[in-house]
């Protein structure tokens, strides 16, 4: 399994999801944000950080890197993508999922580990989980309040296309509890949450996390 | 060159924290009277003069501007 992790100008946790492929037996490919290429990989996940420093809105500078636009036609072609928080960030802007993540309803940036509700356990990065399993995984981000229209709150909810939900008091002001959702056929996920920081009890706060890349692992084998 | 002013802000269903957080702020600081405050962006671009209408909306909706969120307008000032 081969999985590509883009750097952007300003992305802070691609060495942590490269490690987290590893962990699950997979080669971890550096793609780079400047490149028309995504060097044959299986899946590729977006990570965490300040891509363009966050300036305009979160991820909208990132959105049109020249990376992104093999990314998005993979994605539309069933390519696994995983967007972990400014990846979500970047995922949203990139119309790839609906929505958009804004400012923290009380305008702190929360940084804590966060129990997790397992909502949606078919999707490409899921299947490892029992469905409604809790999950602990640090959160760290100012700008993760998940918002949508109420129509696509309500398809998001008839399609069962959120994947995780906050547990316990809403950290960010996200609509309905929203921590990470996925597109209609399931490829693609987002999350603001970090599970590449929870794989092994050694350095996060439990290796819940792991799931997801596991997940990934079977779902390349099986395609 | 004209110069065309582009006005970003949340849509009125949007939460804006931000806002809030300064009319809040406002009584703190002895102004009252003051019942809500909404937060957004103001760009000021400069333009060449054969730049059309539809060129400049296309910027606004698909970059300055996230549709999900915000709402925006276009308008071309004097310099």
């Amino acid at each position: 399994m081969r999985v590509g992790v883009i750097t952007f100008p300003g992305t802070l946790d691609d060495v942590d999801a490269q490690r987290a492929v590893r962990y699950a037996d997979g080669e971890a490919v550096p793609l780079w944000h400047g490149d028309h290429d995504l060097k044959g990989v299986d899946a590729v996940i977006v990570p965490g950080g300040f891509s363009y420093g966050d300036y305009l809105r979160c991820g909208a500078i990132a959105r049109f890197a020249p990376v992104m636009q093999e990314v998005i036609e993979a994605a539309n072609k069933g390519m696994p993508v995983l967007g972990i928080c400014n990846g979500f960030q970047i995922l949203a802007e990139a119309h790839l999922l609906p929505g958009a993540l804004v400012r923290n309803h009380k305008l702190h940036f929360v940084c804590r580990d966060q129990w997790l509700k397992v909502e949606n356990n078919s999707t490409a990065w899921t299947t490892r989980y029992d469905q409604g399993a809790e999950i602990l995984v640090p959160l760290k981000s100012g700008e993760g309040g998940y918002q949508a229209n109420e129509d696509t709150l309500k398809e998001l909810e008839d399609e069962n296309r959120i994947v995780f939900r906050y547990v316990g008091e809403n950290p960010n002001g996200s609509r309905n509890n929203i921590a990470g959702i996925t597109n209609a056929r399931g490829n693609v996920v987002g999350l603001m949450p970090h599970p590449e920081h929870a794989i092994d009890a050694l350095t996060g706060p439990t290796d819940d996390g792991l799931g997801m890349f596991l997940s990934l692992l079977d779902t390349v084998v099986k395609a | 060159m004209a110069r065309v002013v582009v006005d970003v802000m949340p849509k009125p269903e949007i939460l804006d924290p931000q806002g809030q957080a300064v009319a809040n702020a406002l009584p703190r600081l002895g102004f009252d009277g003051i019942t809500a405050v909404r937060q957004g962006k103001h760009f000021e671009l400069e333009v060449a003069d054969d730049v059309d209408d539809a060129t400049l909306a296309k910027i606004a909706e698909t970059f300055l501007a996230n549709p999900v969120i915000e709402d925006w307008t276009v308008r071309r000032v004097e310099a």
